[in-house]
Order: C-alpha cells, then structure tokens, then sequence
C-alpha cells in the first residue's frame, strides 16, 4: 500500500459547497449524537418510520394486555368469521353484534351474518384471559374486550379455528420483531469481531477472512435456510427453535456487516486524526476503542437498523414456508401460512392483515435505517 | 469597447436546512474581448458559484436567483444574449460554442468510459456539422496543439491513462475543440505542481494568442494571476470588491482587502525576515454576512458608524472599479 | 550542533498486486536520505508532490518505521525503535499535519484533543492538564473557553491553531510542519506562518518545514533541501540556495513559481521542464531527473550522482560546476 498524501495547495479543496460548513453556525459545543438527531429530524419520513415503530414495538412488549385475548383461545364454533364494528349507543355504550352461522346445503360452507339480537357489550380494561406481564407478574386486564369474558370479539377477524386474529398479530408481533432484533445483535457482535480483526490485522488473515465472506456470501440464501431449518430436530421446543432460527439467520447476516466494519477500519487507520492519536504516544487499545470505534459505530449503527427488516423479512418467509418457527409458536410468518391457501384467503381475506403489518413495519424501518444512514456521519 | 461578457448583479444562493447562504451576492463583473479576467479570492467568496452560475451549471440546492448574464455577439450593436433568460436548448449551444469551461479536477468533468478522442469527437459534432473523420482529425490537431506527445495514439486512451497535467491538457483541448470565445478556467492548475502548473499557464496564453478567445480564470493565487491576467477582479464573500487593470490591482490596489491580501503573500527574491502582514481574523460563517461593508470586521481603515452601515457602492478611483467606503466620496 | 541527523534513510512501500496480494515491487518514496537540522533552526524541505518530502517527515516523527538508515535525535537512534521505547521521544518530536479538517477527531472537544498526548505522558493531575490547555489554546491566539467545544465549529485557521497547539503541548525540540499552510486561505496563511515563527522565538523550536511552496519556504526557512523522487538533491543555506542553485531541478522549480507582481511579467527567463515528474516505482536510471532537464549529458543517463559538497553546499549533480544556473534572489532586504 502507498501511503502518500502530498497534496498540492488545495486551498480550494475546502472552497465552494456551503454544505460543509453548514453545520458551523451555533452548535460548535454539540456532541455527535446531539447533531445527528438535528440531521435526522430533518429526515420527514425517517420521523414518520419512528413514530409509527414505537407504539407498535410498545404493543408487542405489553402484547398481553393490548391483545383483548390470548393467542390461542379459540371459538371453534366460529372459524373464519369476519370482523366486526364496533358500535356506540345511548342505551348499550360501546358494543359488537355477535354472529349467527348458517351451513350453506351444498357446499357446506359456513356462512356468517351479523346477527342484530346478539349484542356483545365491549369495554377498556375489561378482565379476560390471565397473562404474564413481566415474569411471575400476572394480570387479566386487557385495554379492549368484551366485558362478559369468553365472548366472540373479532375486530379483525378470526382464523380457521376461531380465534381472534388481531390478538395474533399483538402476540406474533412480539416474536418478529424481537426476531430481527436479537438476530441483528448476533450478526453484529459476529461481523465486530471478524470485520474488526479482518480490518486490523490486515495481511493474511485479512485475506482468508475475505476469502470466506465471499464464499458464504455466494450461497443462495434461501435453499440454506431451508436446509438448516429442515436439519432442526422437529422435537425442539418453540423457544428452542426460535433461537435456532435466530441463530440461522445472523449467520448469514454477519457477512455484510464484516465487511463494513472491516472498509471502516481500513479507511480509518489511514485518517490523519488516527495517526495523530498514534503520535501523541496512545496505545493500539486506545486508538481502537478511543478514535476508531466513535467514528464509525454511527455508520454501523445505521446498517444494523437496514438489517433489522431484513431479518424480519427472512423469518416470515421461513415460517410461511412452514419451515420457521410452528404452531403453537406464534409469528407474522406462522399466521401467513394460514393464508397459504386460495380459497382460505377468498373468503376470508383478513388472514392476509399480518402481511399488512410486515409491509408496514419493514418499509417504517427502511425509512428509519435511511434517516439512521443520512445522519450517520453529521460533520460532512 | 463592448466587453465580451458582462455580469450584472448575479445573486446565486444556496437554500439550506439551516438558512441560506448567499453564495454570491450581487457580483457584477465583465470579461473583455480576447483577454485575460482573473477572478481572484478566498475560498467560500464565491468565485467557483460565479464561474458555473455563467453556463448556469449550479445544481440544488443552489439556485439563481437573480441578475443578468449577457453575452455580446461579434456584431457591435446587436442585442446581446442574457444566459439567465435563455431558453435551455439556446443555452446548450452556447455551451462549447460560445463559452467553454475547464475544471479544477478534469477527472470529474471528463467521462472515464469513454476515449479522450471519442469525448472530443462528441463535442465537435453536436455543434458542427463535420464528418466523424473530420472530427478525429480535429480531435488529434487540438490534442497536439495542446502538447500531448504523441497525439494519434493518445487520442484513443482513457483519462485514467493520462497524468494529471495531461488530462488537464486534454481537458483544455476538449474545451477548445469547438473554439469558443470565452474559457472559463475554474483553478485549472490548483491540482498541479508548480512545475506543471507553469507548463499549463504557459499554454493558455499561447492558446489565446493563437485563438483569440478571452479567458476567465478563477484562482486563490495571487501569483498566478498577476502572471496570466489582464484585468483582475477580487472578490470577498459573494460580492466583487475590486475590478481593473492586473497591473493596477495587484501593484497598487485600492480596497483594503486586496492591499492586505498581496501584502501578505511573500514574495519569491525578496527575502524578509520580518513578520508577514496578516489579514485580521477568519472569512466569518456563511450565515453571518457582517452588516454594510463585509469586509469591516476584518478591515484596518474600518470607519465606526459608517463601514458597518453603509454599503458600499463601486467607483472609479483612478482605472479601478473599487467598493469601498474610503473612495469616491469627493468624485461624487 | 545537529538536532536531527538521518543518515542513509529509506523508505520503501512495497506494491501489492494481482491474486492474493503478490508483491510487484517497491515504490522508493525515500531513498536514501541524509539529512541534518541544527537545533533552533527551520529546515524547508521543498520538493513536487511525489517527491517522498512529506513521508520523510513521517519516518522523522516516527509514523512509519523506516526501512533502513539512521535517525538521530539528540544522540538516540529513533529509527530501530518499538513503539514502547519511543514513548518519550513522541513527546519531543511532533508533528503539524497539512490538513486541519481531517487531522482533528470530530468527536472529540479541543481539550480532549489538546490534553492527548499529556495525558499519555503521565504530566499531571486533571486541572493541571486542564489549565495547561487553556494556557495552550491562548498562545496560539484562540480563547481558553473553546476547550469544550468541538472542532467542526472552527474555521480551518482556527484549526490549524487547535493542531499547533496539540503539537506543542508536549513542550517539544522539534516540529516537523507538514504543509502546515497549504490547507489554509491566502489571508490565513500569514498569522499561521507568524504564529510559528513567534513560537520558535519564544522556546527556541527546532523546524522541518516541508512544503512545495518555494515563496513560503524562502520566508520562513534558514535552510533548503531539494527532494526530487524520494532523494536529496541539493541543499544550502536559503540566501544561497535561491540566489544561485546548483542543481537545474532548483533551478527549474524556482523559475516556475508564478511571482504576485505583474510588472515582473516576462521579465524572468522561465526553464520549460519537459514532461512530469518520474514515478518511483519506476525511477530512471542515472541521475533520476535527467529525462526532464536541459542540461543533461550522456553520462547522466547511465551513472547516479552522489551528493557531493561543493563550496560548504551539497548538489547531486555532475554538472554542478561547470552551470551557471538562475537564481530567483534579485534583492536581499535582509539586514
């Protein structure tokens, strides 16, 4: 490598785009992260993907108490039956019509109607199935439900066995985004290490580590997740087979973030501000974790969040494939694969509602990873 | 006489998240016929905006906002054209035709797929109405005239395959190609060595004498102008504090800015051990346009009640125009 | 007596290249350089770029390990060594790096900056460390109150005061100054090149002063040495050196700088230089500068001049007697 930086006179070098030095009226006492925000706020829908993914990660954390049921409680008498509105009235307050089925002769389908005598009275914080808030803590207070226990009450409908869907979606919630979160911390804590010692070693070892990255990189995807998901033991637990599948995926994952960390290192330990560090007499330690890491942990922290919905798009597809996570284990992708079936879909199409919700919290956080990118790097 | 090209009170602003900055401000300037306008100042003065507002190559968030751009035509009396006001397709002939620009870096103006020949084939072709053959032999003619050795082979390569005093020379021959009447060189040897540099001004002049065009060469370097140019215009955050003749400007300036600006290059052969004379203070932030004369905070004749209220407006002192609250009170 | 004395330096980078890095060659950016600062002098070292001028200070401050010759500081040899025994010697020598953008940790406060290498240093308690920045930040003419704020709100002057101040807080003997103002604009220039200067003047500094601007240098050097392609290829007393070279690369790079008045226009003879400096990777053989110059004969094409004393100078040139070459040095106002 040529280390040479004999620029010539570039007085100009700083001339011209006002961009640069836009970020020098008023806040020359501002950390880094307090300008970042600045530059992210200016970020319109990056704002929007925030305020949309905080209510709903909020949800799946309290999922028991804003889910008016538990995941499984099932009214077997009412599969697929359609959603319902809620009604206020003087004499009622807030209420649902109940379903009255009829059995069509010839088919011997099931067909719903809304049936005006059944009145189900709706509540907030109504008492129903117990959950765990944190740990042993236990409560059977829910934020909507019908104020007699037990009733139907369907806001988005319900699935082949009757039970509520949006309750499924609260809980499945939980599991796909802590999914991403979880699988993204693995593949992070994989591609720190080996980007890190990839980029800082240099050499050899950099060499082999490249080498492999790409071979793992050139394995199609899809065809290895199944193959390591069908080699799960089918007898492993939901929990067990959640971070199995965890585990599946960020190693995959960490690939691009390895060589991301290790392009960071490269290009910083040719900084002039890094070798002015060396020069002052600091160690290696405190370079790395003094100088280095600060520079560049925004950027990583920005392709982290652009592999989040990744993730979250990747167990979808395995558990839609019926190769993720199973029932009883509920996820986004566990409820698609109810969907997997035309005619299921044709009469009931609001099993497709938790595709809805992985299109709305991907693209929110595609939205945020690009605010998280732009900002990233505030003294441009 | 008519001027080639006459600047009226350009105002090119950058509108940022932060406010904006008046990049330039009210620049009026013009380029004579055949000569040499050095455009000298700072950086953040302005004077890259000035050049590329010209062929209206600023980009967003930059935007024109006002002024009048004329180009005069050969013609004594004709009307001339106001490149603000053109039509894009008319200001698209203009554009090599007419006025030509070189860059600081030519690795960002010259495409890197293409063949330094093909490039200036291209050009030649979209205002000429010459055979492609024709267009070669031209393109091989410019590249020799602009001393690249060995031009029929040279002609074929790729601007990587070129050093950087080459490609600014292919670059200039690019520029050239379809002789225009105004080179707008934007600090084309800030990149260069001195020694290269030196090879690179040379060239220009001798282009010009061959040619005949005017050249506008914007630099920071003082030393470079007083070698090329025959009028200087010296500019200070956005605004043309000083226009006239280089040898009036650079050896008895008028604005205080300019007085301190050369005082404080040294000079190669006059060897001073005494301490430089140094400009006060810092170019102040885009956002903070000191209030009347810019340059007041910064400034040794500052005048308390008057520089930092009144803005200046050009007069003639002797064969400058200079914007400067110290002259022109008795002229007027 | 010299402060600094290399002998022989070398700093060869080799060229990777091809499948899995194979080495291709070496690009000879020193090539033997001996070199000698007297102690509160300023040597400018001058050169194009590629001349190998600005990694030979590098290797002086110790930012790369040379790869063969001696650098002598104050009687210790720097260049053999480890990072450990260094660690007092990175008090001592310090260096001013070309640009005050990227030589500064955005994330990080002046003070932190500043007090960096003190702290490394072990010097003293906390508000020991916090006054002595203050005092530091005041001698280069910025306010003590600046300590906590970071550097993207600062002009590039104003940094390049914050880098001055870095560099001197280890209270060192010798500066290498990097282009230390080639980054900055013409009107900032001078306070920086004052600033330095009283700075030598208040605590006796010693200055390797490298730049390619011949006007700087002349200004603010008490010697020149000329690099062309990683080799020394004059060097004298500044008063000499630009009154009469000995070398036609002096003489070339002297006659190129464009001078800010225009009454001398067309007055000084230019030397036209054929083509650009050599790569070196590729440095030709004999003398390395003779594809460009003027005067050369055949036997500069085949046989390496040394650097030879002529008159109390050194030259690498075998025609260095028998030139009359050009020099720049019309009138010396020098008292």
């Amino acid at each position: 490598m040529v280390q040479q930086t004999e620029a010539i006179a570039p007085d100009t070098q700083h001339e011209a785009p006002p961009e640069v030095v836009k970020s020098l009226r008023d806040h020359g006492a501002l950390p880094q992260w307090r300008l970042m925000w600045r530059q992210f706020r200016r970020h319109r829908l990056a704002l929007i993907g925030l305020i949309v993914l905080i209510p709903i990660y909020f949800m799946a954390v309290f999922a028991g108490f804003f889910a008016p049921s538990s995941a499984d409680t099932a009214h077997t008498a009412l599969p697929y039956a359609p959603p319902q509105r809620v009604h206020i009235s003087a004499e009622h307050g807030m209420f649902v019509y109940g379903y009255s089925s009829t059995r069509n002769q010839e088919t011997f389908e099931q067909t719903f109607t809304v049936d005006k005598s059944k009145i189900v009275d709706v509540g907030w914080f109504v008492r129903g199935d117990e959950y765990s808030v944190v740990g042993p803590i236990k409560s059977n207070i829910h934020l909507i439900g019908p104020t007699k226990a037990g009733e139907a009450f369907f806001l988005v409908g319900a699935d082949q066995s009757g039970r509520d869907l949006l309750s499924r979606l609260i809980h499945g919630a939980r599991v796909s985004l802590s999914i991403g979160l979880v699988g993204v911390f693995a593949s992070f804590l994989l591609g720190m290490l080996i980007g890190g010692i990839s980029g800082y070693v240099g050499g050899r070892v950099d060499n082999i580590i490249q080498r492999i990255i790409e071979f793992i990189m050139s394995v199609p995807t899809l065809p290895l997740w199944m193959a390591l998901s069908a080699a799960l033991p089918g007898s492993w637990g939901p929990l067990t087979r959640y971070f199995a599948i965890t585990v599946i995926l960020s190693l995959i994952g960490w690939t691009g973030l390895a060589r991301d960390v290790r392009g960071r290192f490269l290009s910083l330990r040719e900084e002039d501000f890094v070798m002015a560090a060396r020069l002052d007499g600091v160690g290696r330690t405190g370079i790395i974790f003094g100088h280095m890491v600060p520079s560049f942990a925004s950027h990583i922290i920005a392709s982290i969040s652009m592999a989040v919905p990744r993730m979250i798009l990747a167990e979808t597809s395995l558990s839609f494939l019926g190769l993720g996570l199973q029932p009883p284990a509920v996820s986004w992708g566990v409820l698609l694969e109810g969907a997997q079936n035309i005619r299921a879909v044709a009469t009931a199409p609001w099993l497709l509602t938790p595709g809805l919700a992985v299109v709305v919290v991907v693209l929110a956080m595609n939205f945020v990873g690009d605010g998280l990118r732009d900002a990233a790097d505030p003294y441009k | 006489m008519q001027p080639l090209l006459e600047v009226r009170e350009l105002r090119t602003h950058f509108e940022l998240s932060d406010g904006v900055v008046k990049a330039v401000d009210g620049v009026s300037l013009s380029v004579p016929r055949g000569r040499t306008l050095a455009v000298v100042g700072e950086s953040g003065c302005g004077k890259s905006v000035t050049a590329r507002s010209i062929l209206r190559l600023v980009e967003k968030p930059a935007r024109i906002v006002g002024g009048e751009i004329l180009l005069y035509d050969d013609a004594p009396d004709t009307k001339p054209l106001d490149l603000l006001a053109a039509k894009d397709k008319r200001l698209r002939q203009v554009r090599w035709a007419d006025i030509a620009m070189v860059f600081q870096e030519p690795m960002a103006s010259l495409s890197l797929v293409h063949t330094i020949g093909d490039q200036i084939i291209e050009a030649v072709r979209l205002h000429e109405n010459v055979g492609k053959q024709a267009a070669r032999d031209r393109a091989i003619e410019m590249l020799d005239r602009v001393g690249i050795p060995d031009p029929k082979r040279r002609v074929d390569s790729y601007p990587f395959q070129l050093s950087g005093g080459m490609r600014q020379r292919a670059m200039i021959a690019m520029a050239l190609s379809c002789r225009p009447r105004l080179l707008i060189a934007d600090e084309p040897t800030t990149a260069l060595d001195v020694t290269t540099q030196a090879q690179i001004l040379d060239l220009l002049q001798d282009l010009q004498q061959e040619f005949g065009m005017a050249i506008m060469l914007i630099t920071h370097d003082l030393g470079v102008a007083a070698q090329v140019a025959d009028e200087v215009a010296v500019m200070y955050l956005g605004e043309v504090v000083e226009q006239g003749p280089a040898s009036a400007v650079l050896s008895n300036p008028k604005h205080p800015y300019t007085q301190a600006l050369v005082r404080s290059v040294p000079r190669l052969g006059l060897r001073g051990k005494d301490r430089l004379v140094a400009v006060r203070g810092t170019v102040p932030p885009p956002y903070e346009r000191p209030t009347g004369c810019r340059f007041h905070p910064r400034c040794d004749s500052f005048m308390a009640g008057k520089c930092d209220v009144t803005v200046p407006v050009r007069v003639r002192s002797d064969e400058i125009d200079v914007a400067c609250l110290l002259y022109g009170e008795e002229e007027r | 007596m010299s402060l600094l004395e290399t002998k022989g330096l070398t700093m060869h980078f080799p060229l990777h290249g091809g499948f899995l890095g194979r080495n291709r060659g070496f690009v000879k950016a020193v090539d033997g350089v001996d070199l000698s600062i007297k102690a509160g002098r300023t040597l400018g070292l001058v050169g194009e770029s590629g001349c190998g001028k600005t990694t030979l200070g590098r290797c002086i401050v110790r930012a790369y390990e040379p790869t063969s010759g001696s650098i002598m500081f104050d009687g210790v040899d720097l260049a053999p060594l480890s990072e450990k025994q260094l660690k007092p010697y990175r008090a001592q020598v310090r260096l001013i790096f070309q640009d005050p953008h990227s030589s500064l940790d955005p994330r990080t406060t002046l003070r932190d900056i500043i007090a960096e290498p003190l702290r490394v240093q072990e010097s003293g308690s906390r508000d020991e460390i916090d006054d002595k920045v203050a005092s530091l930040l005041r001698r280069v003419g910025l306010r003590a109150e600046y300590a906590h704020r970071y550097p993207h709100a600062f002009s590039g002057g104003e940094r390049q005061r914050v880098v001055i101040a870095r560099a001197l807080a280890t209270e060192p003997r010798l500066v290498v100054a990097d282009e230390a103002v080639s980054a900055l604009d013409v009107s900032v220039r001078a306070q920086i090149l004052n600033l330095l200067r009283d700075l030598q003047e208040e605590s006796g500094l010693t200055y390797l002063f490298v730049s390619h601007d011949l006007g700087i240098v002349e200004h603010v050097a008490d010697d020149v040495a000329v690099m062309y392609v990683g080799k020394l290829v004059e060097s004298a007393s500044t008063e000499e050196l630009y009154s009469k070279p000995l070398h036609p690369y002096t003489e070339a790079l002297l006659s190129a700088v464009p001078d800010p008045d225009p009454a001398s226009r067309g007055q000084r003879e230019r030397i036209k230089l054929l083509g650009e400096i050599a790569d070196p990777s590729r440095v030709p053989a004999g003398c390395p500068f003779h594809p460009r110059c003027g005067y050369a004969e055949a036997r500069c094409a085949s046989e390496v001049p040394q650097l030879r004393e002529i008159g109390g100078r050194k030259v690498a040139c075998h025609l260095a007697e028998q030139l009359d070459l050009m020099g720049v040095l019309t009138a010396t106002t020098a008292p």
